[in-house]
């Protein structure tokens, strides 16, 4: 548990670096050519950048903690921009087609990971097999466009486009996102249920699972009964560790579908290098996967007999 | 007093209980089905006790699972019948055998450790059967197997079962596992080496209590081991497997005082070997007050031992004797924390890096696992030719000229130079690795249970092998073993340690003849003997009993 | 050559083994999938190699006074938004792409393996340092680390292969270190450490033969993903800029197409995706044989 937030506080430290180390001249560049001494040091006072590190670090985190991730680069004299006011509003965007996609994936990668593990070497597991391999080898953006080809254009069921208006209803939100959703699974199912069905099949290897068919008990009890216990610590792990794709897949697929997302926001800032943007989106991501990881962490202590009755 | 099985009339008289006809059992081998059971039929009746004997590939376990009706993943059934109580368990539907299995034929696995569920109260795992087929409330149940772990002479029968399979020990699991086997009063069970991963004294008990529980409640068993000394305390009837083929099957008492061929005579031959006790002479190499440690733990304590050159010092002990860890200690892998060791007169220095070239090279190794001490990636060539050049120079044809030879030392062959360790069998292994100790040219060889993974023909070969080179060579041997038969076969002298001391040492016909040290005799006592009565011996002598468990209380106090 | 007598005494010994007989009897058990992976990954190579060749035009060369031409004879899949020759292109894209992803990869097997390798036969503090630095990495998401890392350096190809070579050295050192941690413990190298090896010894002849297998799969792997990323990145506009020839960014210029039904921008993306499933295909076979070589008969 203590390890996750000591984690926590290093990878804020080197994202926040991404400040420290900034080359000197970064000013001249986000002010342009035309830019005096004054208007740069100006500038860099305006962005609290002429105080000793320590102090900018101890701000910039304990803002963030109260929800507050500064200035952007993009704030003009007289104009500030909040990196709030430019994350906010797409957090919600991002989490809610992460949600979804998450929500139909894990489902669905658990139920076919385990019905290949247990029909292992069926043609319904080679074939599953087959169609995993290709997906977790094809480039999100492929499948994006083929599937906007497909469904988008040549058979008009779907949007091309995720564009939402704050007006919508969730269902019509949800009708436009349905290609990224889409895209996303497709992915994050590969993987998933591919080190599912690893899982599965490890644990069904076990001794004790012989011990349990050999003492008459029936399969389905053998799954739920005595492989299930046994296999929180393994899944939790797996879907934690698909997640990540999951943000991966979010960054692509924003950009493809041009949905108001904060990957979309950060690709945007990295490419006019507005580093406090940045910063924030880049805390967020890791934010929610060092919580997802410490999560299976504590699923798989909590459903450790070993851990939880010591000797 | 307990009756011996032996003696009821019931198997004579009663009904054929399992039936099985011709078995022919495949394993899949890379798309070719290959049989590992080669048509054996066998038939146990209501209350009989069958040993089934063999080595490892002899398809002893494939066969007591095949009693099941169950097969392992990548096997089939290809031939034969399995009846049990006048059904055909290989025509009946999957759902039907297991309305059996469980209930009628129980089955008790070699590792309890792995076999228990880590997720479940060992109590939960005992009446799961009896609850879904048996018909009891979980209340009966629950008596049941406290009334069973109490048979089992487990402690505490009334709170064990609170407790998970990792909060008990390896003996107490295995009685845990024959209770929960028991639960259900099955007709038959099979046991597949329940005590084999067990230390001889642990093994005593098992055995006395799985004995007991079979015969009181009149239950068949099918006992699959590879030491005919075990089966014959337990069994009516042995038969002999080799190879998946039925060698030998006859009555115990006619099985071990008349068996009639070669192979079952030959698994005897390895408790026969007898190493005439030879003269003292100088010690080659002293340990003297050496104390190690693992961190703050003590894993040695105070050892003093000598080698005298051109003998064999057994050293005897169970698992967390510290025996390894004193080999280790001598070979400068685990610093000795005080203390000194020589060799040749000259102090060893505690650490490896600190030892002299000439020194690695008095001193060398052979392991147990010649799976583990041989480079998986590496040819013969590879394997010995790197001692002989590290320690002589030779090298290309020069070093394989050589290698040639120390092959032929240990009886392997030129056309072996080539080979992987995969390519060779287990017993080839162990030569690679004697022809690798040999290349250095040592003075004293640290062998660390080198015969303990092997089949017992397989044992003796290697035994006599090391005899014979001892002879040629003049080598001194440390022999670490838990086998007592292993000792009677190469040791002059014999150190017995528990718990990281050594508490009893001497020449081998003084020590095992007349054991001073309590450890020393219930160890001794342990060791299951060809006498089919032996068990009874110690279990019945009664005042033997109350003294070995006094020796076992005195010294895990000292 | 004399010939050789059954008893002569300095009669040569063959102690060597064929390799080739050994690669012969591999081959021989490929897969289809695995045989169509090796040609494509073998034609990619080719197409890497001799791309000057190849293409009919030059790789950022303005051939056409037509953007987005359709398919022609002259053009085979037309040009893009600037009149170049996407067929072109799509060749010399083979070059950029899986050679900048091929490079950094061998980078990060380099800083990974061998870091990987010392941790586990050096101190321990060594290993508990290097384990902490690679799980801290870790703990963020490739390619937000990357996205970062890019905004502060900028997009240029060598601090592309760098970024993602390290970040990609993380999950590297991670499985070299466990690998050789897993052989170090082997009786085989206490065996050596008895014999007076030294340290060079011991990591090349006894552990790097046992992990090598496990690791050449694991390049195979690690180049699929770093391929894949470096193409996401390119294709988000942050990976190789124009006007190099590559496959991301090349689906990133004429995304718009898509819309109108157009599949010409599919081409390069269908090219990243058919090495990918090549190489897995390949991998699939390699780890067939390389387990066979240890308990084959």
């Amino acid at each position: 548990m203590g390890s996750g937030f000591v984690t926590l506080f290093i990878v804020s430290l080197i994202i926040f670096a991404a400040i420290a180390v900034l080359p000197g001249d970064f000013a001249k560049v986000a002010l342009g050519r035309s830019a005096t001494p004054e208007t740069v040091a100006n500038f860099q006072r305006s962005l609290g950048l002429d105080r000793p590190v320590t102090e900018r670090y101890v701000s910039w985190i304990g803002g963030a903690l109260k929800g507050d991730l500064g200035l952007s680069f993009s704030s003009g004299s007289g104009t500030p921009r909040t990196v709030n006011g430019i994350i906010g509003p797409r957090l919600k965007n991002t989490l809610f087609l992460a949600a979804l996609a998450a929500l139909i994936s894990v489902p669905v990668a658990l139920l076919f990971g385990i019905i290949a593990a247990i029909r292992r070497n069926s043609w319904l597991d080679r074939s599953l097999n087959a169609l995993t391999l290709v997906g977790i080898s094809f480039p999100e953006f492929f499948v994006a466009y083929v599937l906007m080809l497909l469904l988008a254009v040549k058979l008009p069921i779907f949007y091309s486009l995720a564009r939402i208006t704050p007006g919508m209803g969730v269902v019509e939100i949800a009708e436009r996102l349905a290609l990224p959703v889409a895209t996303l699974c497709f992915g994050i199912i590969a993987h998933m249920m591919r080190m599912t069905r690893a899982a599965i099949i490890n644990l069904l290897s076990s001794p004790y699972i012989e011990m349990a068919k050999l003492k008459g008990t029936a399969p389905w009890i053998i799954i739920l009964r005595h492989a299930l216990p046994n296999a929180w610590a393994p899944i939790s792990a797996v879907i934690a560790f698909n997640l990540a794709y999951l943000i991966v897949g979010v960054v692509v697929v924003e950009v493809v579908f041009v949905y108001p997302g904060i990957g979309q926001a950060m690709v945007d800032a990295v490419r006019s290098r507005d580093i406090p943007v940045v910063q924030g989106c880049a805390l967020i991501f890791a934010t929610a996967y060092i919580l997802l990881n410490l999560l299976a962490d504590v699923i798989a202590i909590a459903t450790n007999p070993r851990l939880a009755h010591p000797r | 007093m307990i009756s011996k099985p032996h003696d009821t009339a019931a198997r004579h008289t009663g009904e054929v209980l399992l039936d099985i006809r011709d078995l022919v059992v495949e394993v899949d081998n890379s798309g070719a089905w290959q049989p590992i059971v080669k048509g054996i039929s066998l038939s146990l009746r209501r209350g009989e006790v069958l040993g089934l004997i063999g080595e490892s590939g002899a398809g002893k376990s494939t066969l007591g699972l095949a009693a099941l009706g169950f097969t392992r993943p990548g096997c089939r059934i290809a031939r034969g019948s399995v009846s049990f109580n006048g059904i055909d368990l290989l025509r009946e539907s999957e759902a039907a055998r297991r309305q059996i299995r469980g209930t009628r034929i129980a089955y008790v696995a070699q590792s309890a450790a792995t076999s228990f569920n880590p997720a479940h109260r060992i109590i939960d795992q005992t009446i799961e059967c009896a609850m879904r087929l048996g018909g009891l409330t979980r209340q009966q149940a629950i008596a049941q197997a406290k009334a069973l772990y109490a048979e089992m002479q487990l402690p505490n029968p009334n709170e064990i079962g609170d407790r998970y399979p990792h909060q008990v020990s390896g003996g107490q699991l295995q009685r845990a596992m024959t209770a929960m086997a028991m639960i259900c009063k099955p007709d038959l069970i099979v046991f597949d080496e329940p005590t084999t991963a067990l230390d001889v004294t642990t093994q005593v008990e098992v055995l006395a209590s799985v004995r007991r529980i079979v015969t009181d409640h009149h239950t068949a068993a099918l006992y699959i081991t590879h030491d005919l000394a075990v089966v014959a305390q337990l069994a009516h009837r042995i038969m002999v497997l080799r190879h998946g083929e039925l060698v030998e099957e006859a009555e115990t008492g006619r099985m071990l005082a008349d068996p009639r061929e070669a192979y079952t005579r030959s698994l005897w031959t390895v408790r026969n070997l007898e190493k005439p006790e030879e003269a003292p002479t100088q010690p080659i190499l002293k340990v003297s007050h050496v104390d190690a440690h693992y961190g703050d733990f003590k894993v040695l304590e105070d050892i003093c031992l000598d080698l005298p050159r051109g003998r064999t010092l057994a050293v005897v002990g169970e698992s967390g004797s510290g025996k390894s860890t004193l080999a280790r200690v001598i070979a400068g892998l685990l610093p000795a924390t005080s203390g000194t060791i020589s060799l040749n007169g000259a102090a060893l220095a505690s650490s490896l890096k600190q030892r002299a070239a000439g020194q690695l090279r008095g001193i060398q190794m052979i392991y147990q696992s010649a799976d583990a001490a041989l480079n998986p990636r590496h040819t013969v060539m590879d394997l010995v030719g790197r001692p002989v050049t590290l320690h002589t120079g030779l090298k290309g044809h020069a070093c394989a000229r050589r290698v040639v030879e120390l092959l032929e030392m240990v009886e392997l062959s030129e056309h072996h130079i080539t080979s992987f360790p995969s390519e060779l069998s287990g017993g080839q292994k162990q030569r690679v690795s004697i022809a690798r100790a040999i290349a250095a040219d040592p003075e004293v060889f640290i062998c660390d249970e080198i015969t303990s993974g092997l089949d017992q023909l397989v044992q003796e070969q290697i035994l006599k092998l090391m005899l014979n080179l001892q002879k040629e060579l003049d080598k001194t041997y440390m022999f670490i073993t838990h086998d007592i038969a292993t000792v009677n076969a190469i040791a002059d002298n014999v150190v017995v340690m528990q718990r990281g001391r050594i508490v009893q040492q001497g020449p081998k016909h003084e020590l095992l003849s007349s054991p001073t040290h309590p450890y020393t005799k219930a160890l001794l006592a342990a060791v299951p003997q060809m006498d089919p009565h032996w068990l009874d011996g110690v279990l019945n002598d009664s005042t033997a009993r109350l003294r070995r468990q006094e020796a076992l209380r005195q010294s895990a106090l000292v | 050559m004399h010939i050789d007598h059954a008893d002569a005494p300095l009669r040569p010994i063959k102690y060597r083994r064929s390799r080739l007989s050994m690669l012969r009897k591999n081959l021989k058990r490929t897969s289809w999938p695995a045989r169509i992976g090796l040609a494509v990954v073998i034609l990619y190579a080719v197409m890497a190699i001799f791309a000057p060749v190849l293409a009919p035009f030059g790789e950022a060369d303005v051939v056409s006074t037509e953007p987005f031409a359709p398919w022609s004879l002259v053009h085979l899949f037309g040009t893009d938004q600037l009149g170049r020759d996407v067929f072109s292109r799509l060749i010399y894209g083979a070059r950029n792409s899986v050679g900048i992803a091929f490079i950094t990869t061998t980078i990060a097997f380099f800083i990974g393996g061998s870091l990987g390798i010392l941790s586990v036969i050096s101190h321990p503090w060594l290993d508990y340092l290097l384990s902490t630095l690679a799980d801290t990495l870790m703990a963020i998401p490739q390619l937000i680390f990357a996205l970062i890392l890019l905004a502060l350096f900028g997009s240029s190809i060598p601090s592309i292969v760098l970024i993602i070579a390290v970040l990609s050295a993380t999950q590297i050192f991670r499985l070299s270190r466990s690998l050789a941690r897993n052989i170090a413990v082997m009786e085989f190298i206490e065996a050596a450490h008895l014999r007076g090896e030294k340290a060079r010894w011991i990591v090349a002849r006894e552990i790097l033969p046992n992990i090598l297998p496990t690791l050449l799969a694991e390049f195979g792997l690690r180049f699929c993903f770093v391929f894949l990323t470096i193409s996401a990145l390119s294709f988000l506009g942050l990976g190789i800029q124009p006007p190099s020839a590559d496959w991301g960014t090349m689906v990133r210029e004429s995304a718009t197409f898509i819309s109108y039904g157009n599949i010409t921008p599919l081409l390069p993306a269908m090219a990243i995706a058919l090495l990918t499933v090549s190489i897995n295909f390949v991998i699939d076979w390699f780890l067939d044989i390389a387990s066979g070589l240890r308990d084959d008969q």
